[in-house]
Order: C-alpha cells, then structure tokens, then sequence
C-alpha cells in the first residue's frame, strides 16, 4: 500500500488532473464551441443530410461524452495500477 | 385485440414484476434502505441511474418539444448527457470513496458545520418535491389518456405501487425496480423509433434515418411523391420554411443564451442529490467510474433517438395534416383531438386545416392547428400505423420513466428526513432500528404529499423545473467541486458561497416569472440571460464568493484537510468523520 508515500500519491493526483482536464477540454470543445458558438459556421458543412453543426449538437457531443467517460474509466484504471492504489 | 386491452396487459405485466422486485429486495438494514448495502453491479447502476434520470418528461415530452425548438432544442439533448461526463471526471468516484449516504451528509461532514448541513439538506428537500410533483402528474395524465381512467386515479394506483416498494425496499427495492423499468420504457421508445425510421429512410438506426433520404415507401407515406429521394431534413428545412417557420436545423435563440442555459442544465445533472446518491450504491471506486459510463450510454440511447422522433413526428405531421380538408383528417387526428391534444379552429372557414407559426387560438394569427407538444410521442406509432401492441407498449414505458423517478427522488427526500435531520441533527443517539422507521415513514409521508402535488397541482409546478436546475447548479455543484478539489476551502467559504448562489438564483427566476413577467423576453433579461440560464452565474458567483471569504477566515481544521485528502485516492475506506 503506497498511501502513506506523499510524494507518490502528489504525483497520482497531478496525472489525474492532467487527464481530466484534456477531457474536459474535449468536452467543452465538442459541445459548446462546435454545437452552439461555430454551429451556424460549421453548417456549410454536411455530413450524409446532416448540416455538420446541428449534427453536432445534435448527436455528435452526446456520442462523444460516453466516448469520453470510457476513455477516463480505462486511463484511471491503468493510473490506479501504476500507482499501486487499486482496490480489490 | 384493441389499443387499451394491449395498454392494460403490458402496464400489468410490468407493475406485478415491479411488485416482485420490491419483495424480493426487501431492505434490513439503512445500509440497505440507503444505498443497497454498496453491492449494486455498475451495469445494473448505469441502468437503474437511467431510469432515475428519464422522468416522465424526457420520455413523453421532450421529442415534442424540440420539435419545436430546431436546433435551439439541443440545448435539452447536450445539457442533459454532459452533465455526466462532470459527474464521472469530477464527482462520482470521490463521493463513492466518502462511501456515506446522503449529500447533504458530505456537505455538513467536508464543511464541518451544522448549517452547511441543513442549507443543504432544505435545498435536497425542495429540488426533489420540485421534481417529484410532475412525476406524480405525469403518471395520472398517462393512465388517463391510454387506459380511460381519471388522472386522480391514476395518482393514486402510481402512488400505491411507489408506496409499496419505496418504503419497502428502500435503495435496494428501487434499484432492482429501475432496472426492470429502464428496460420497459427504452424499449418502448425505441421500437416505435426503429420502426418510423424504417419506415421513411429504410434504415432501422433512426439515429442515422433522420439524416437519410426519404424512400419511396416514405413518400407514400408523406402523400408527395416529390419527396422520393431527398435528405429528410432538408425536406422538413424547406416545409418549415414554406409555412413561415423558420429552418428547422437554423438556431433561433441568442447564441449566449443557449451557452448558459446548456451550462446550468450540464452542472444542475451533476449537482441533482437523487443523481449523486446512485454512486453511492456500487462496491469499489473504479465500479462508480464505470457505472457512470454506463448510465450515460443508456441514457444516450434514448436522448439520441429523440431529435430522431421530433423530425420523423414533425416532417409526418405537417404533410398528413397541413392543407387537408378535415372531413380527410386521419383517423389518429380525429382520435386524439377528443384528448384535446390536438384540435383545429377554422378561422377563414374553408374547411382546409392549415398549420402556420403563431397560437391556434389566438384571432390574429393564421394557424388552425393546435399540436400539444406530448402527441410527438403519444400518438406517434399511430401515426406510423404500428400495431396496437406497440400503442399499448408506450402508455407502460411513460409509466415506467415516471415512476422510477419519482421513487429516486422519494428515497433522497426520505434519507433526508431520517438521516440529515433526525440522525445526524435532532436524535443523534438512535439506534438503527428506529432509523429504518423513520426513513420507511419518511418515504411514506413524502410520496402522500407528492401524491397530493399530483392531484392538487400546485401553479407553480410546472414552472419551476427550471428552479430545480438553477438551484442544484448554484448550490451542490460548486459546494461538493471545492469541497473534492480544494483542500483549503472552509466552512465560512462555503456557507456563503452557497447562500449567495441560492438567494441570487432564485431571485432571478422569481422576478422573472412574478416580479415583472412581462419583461421576461431577451430585451428584459441581464445580458440576454434568461431564467432558465441563470443557474450558471449563480454558480459563478458562488465560486467567487467562497474563494474571497476562505481568504479572510480561518482555514479547515487539519483532519479535515486529511480526510479531504484521503478522497482523492482509491483504497482505504475513508475514516469516520468527527464532526459533530
């Protein structure tokens, strides 16, 4: 149990910080900037009958806020081992 | 076999395995009643915080809604999913390593205050009887409107079935409960979807369909066979915009405003304490990480397939009922008008019922049709000629997104009565046992009046869900962030921060929806921020104001330093905290 390594766990948490704030980045990037903020810009574009900025808003952030949530359940998970702080 | 026969046998069906689950999971002990004695698997929990997610107006009404909305609606589709990417990256597995029952119990043990404690346990209190009162309406409406009983009546057998196994069951009944009726109303959402989208576009994904080109089949359907060939919503696009709508895929509403109020929807999900409480139920840390993956992946089934549902309703509605004589109306229009769901007025008395931008009723404008929003679900396999099993399949899917969650919110509003207020407050010497009274008779007591909300609705209601966001977003959100994330964020801090954020937001509604309804429109509000928005500058001030007042007060005391240290990594079950 490396719970009482201070400087570790300093450590363990710092990467887990990095790593919820390039998701989070995503997240506002998906949604707010290319579903409401560019949306009118990116409807020039299209994908199938899709205009590419209702498309986003409309289906596009909801798919990638699930890809985003496992993509952090599999990148905690692998934090946690190296780390040694896994429960089990 | 008729409509309301399949109605009667599915919603059966479903209620006795309800009934079934709730024995079966019966509650010992509070760690039972309150969180399932932590054994829930994160599958059954992703599926189980659907079901307390999906109330009765995501299933019923939302499609219809943004039907009307365009793309403005999304606002709905993205502030209700990305609230929990927060809730994984940010909350769900520290709540779980604080491994206690309640939020307003974290909230009074990290603030190490008997008033933090009881600020949030008011503010738990009144989003969720908020939340809870449409719920219970939402039952009698659908029970009056599929199988021909009063609404009242309706209220009173869902409050019945909710009685029994909240009370019950506690957390443990309305688990296992939520998963069976997320398996009901997902699939009573998406079968009438695939079918509709098969229908139009030949592809059975209608979350792909809505954006294909109309088949010829589609065409028939439409009664123009112009449209053989073309993308769906460009044909809706150019419809709505022949009858004087605007594009249904342009936005409509200021851009700022549809930022705000998707940020006060996205931090209110994650800040709603009947949300919260479901991380509390799983066995490990990791398990809470995943099982938030999992409802969101569940609840994306069914936010995705509803922009689906509004265009296939719309694009369908206005072609079968736009210029047609109504002695041709079809036999669902004429069906539905009894409910007075939809309607027509012919206002230039020619007999043709024409659909225009502006109110039915209202003499100045040259619309005829009135289209309750609802009828996008409701009537929507009808519309489509499904069989009628299908028809029968919806009335138990709206029964089940109304009831799972108001059994959800019924628990936090109990465990708020019996641990926050007569546990850890008024009686702390109790013994367990007296604890499960409290809790089984607080829930009991609370679905009575949520009952009573139900038949008596309060004019306030349907109102103020905006209110329940606003307040959850303004209040808990930034609490329990700083308390996770700032180790040096005191008592002081977060009393303020939350009494300004709560007195603000709710001022802000209030004067908009009482004070001076008549400025409620974008020329009246603050920055062209409207009421439902607002809960994001209420958090932003909260936040504010808790850093500038930890400044100038003492910081926390060290074990509460240590303890909120100790959330930050799995492991080790959190030592008990000695508050009080």
């Amino acid at each position: 149990m490396s719970i009482h390594a201070t400087k570790e766990l300093k450590a363990y948490w710092k990467e887990n910080l990095v790593i919820i704030s390039v998701l989070l980045t995503i997240w506002f990037v998906v949604s707010y900037v290319c579903g409401i903020l560019l949306a009118n810009q990116l409807d020039a574009y299209r994908i199938g009958g899709f205009p590419l900025g209702f498309w986003f808003a409309n289906q596009g952030s909801l798919v990638t806020f699930v890809v985003l949530i496992w993509v952090y359940v599999g990148l905690m998970d692998r934090l946690d081992i190296k780390y040694g702080v896994q429960q089990d | 076999m008729s409509i309301l026969v399949w109605t009667w046998i599915l919603t059966g069906l479903s209620f006795a395995v309800y009934i079934y689950i709730a024995y079966w999971a019966r509650a010992k002990t509070t760690g039972d009643f309150y969180v399932a004695e932590k054994s829930v698997p994160p599958l059954l929990n992703g599926m189980a915080t659907g079901a307390d997610w999906m109330s009765a107006a995501s299933f019923i009404s939302m499609a219809g809604l943004i039907s009307f909305l365009g793309r403005d609606g999304s606002y709905y589709l993205m502030g209700w999913t990305g609230g929990y990417v927060l809730l994984a990256l940010l909350f769900a597995p520290y709540l779980r390593k604080y491994g206690k029952f309640t939020i307003p119990q974290f909230i009074g043990d990290r603030y190490y205050s008997q008033t933090a404690r009881l600020i949030a346990l008011l503010c738990a209190i009144f989003v969720s009887f908020t939340y809870v009162a449409g719920q219970m309406r939402g039952v009698g409406v659908v029970f009056s409107r599929f199988m021909d009983v009063g609404i009242n009546t309706g209220v009173i057998i869902g409050m019945a079935l909710v009685f029994f196994y909240a009370t019950l069951g506690g957390m443990k009944g309305i688990t296992y409960t939520q998963v069976a009726q997320y398996v009901v109303l997902i699939t009573a959402y998406l079968i009438p979807a695939i079918f509709i989208s098969m229908h139009f576009t030949g592809n059975p994904v209608p979350q792909i369909g809505y954006g294909s080109q109309i088949t010829a089949e589609g065409a028939a359907l439409l009664n123009d066979p112009s449209t053989q060939g073309k993308y769906l919503l460009d044909v809706l696009d150019g419809l709505s915009k022949d009858l004087g709508f605007a594009a249904y895929t342009s936005g409509q509403r200021p851009m700022i405003d549809v930022f705000f109020i998707t940020f006060s929807l996205m931090i209110g999900t994650a800040g709603l304490p009947h949300i919260l409480i479901r991380f509390f139920t799983v066995p490990k840390i990791r398990d809470a990480r995943s099982s938030a993956g999992w409802a969101l992946i569940f609840i994306a089934l069914l936010y995705t397939t509803a922009p689906a549902v509004s265009v296939f309703a719309r694009t369908n509605f206005i072609k079968t009922v736009n210029n047609v004589e109504y002695v041709n109306a079809p036999s669902w229009f004429k069906n539905w008008e009894k409910t007075g769901l939809v309607g027509w007025k012919d206002k230039n008395g020619d007999g043709i019922m024409q659909i225009r931008p502006g109110k039915w009723d209202d003499p100045k404008s040259a619309n005829e049709v009135k289209i309750d929003q609802d009828i996008m679900v409701l009537a929507n396999p009808e519309i489509a000629k499904l069989p009628n099993w299908v028809v029968g399949l919806v009335g138990a899917g709206g029964l089940a997104a109304a009831l799972s969650t108001a059994a959800g919110l019924l628990l936090v509003i109990s465990a708020a009565i019996s641990h926050d207020l007569m546990k850890n407050i008024l009686k702390p010497g109790m013994s367990e046992k007296e604890e499960l009274w409290w809790a089984r008779g607080g829930a009991g007591v609370a679905v009575v009046i949520a009952g009573l909300f139900g038949i008596y609705p309060p004019g306030f209601v349907a109102q103020v869900v905006a209110f329940a966001f606003g307040l959850a977003a303004a209040s808990f959100f930034p609490a329990i962030l700083m308390g996770i994330f700032n180790k040096k964020m005191n008592k002081e801090g977060a009393i303020a921060g939350m009494v300004v954020g709560i007195v603000f937001t709710a001022a802000y509604i209030w004067w908009f929806k009482y004070g001076d309804p008549a400025s409620n429109n974008p020329a009246g509000w603050w920055l062209g921020i409207s009421p439902e928005g607002i809960g994001t500058v209420g958090a932003a001030l909260n936040f504010l104001t808790s850093y500038v007042v930890s400044k100038f007060t003492k910081e926390p005391p060290a074990e509460i330093q240590e303890l909120v240290g100790s959330l930050r990594y799995p492991g080790k079950e959190v030592p008990a905290a000695s508050s009080h």
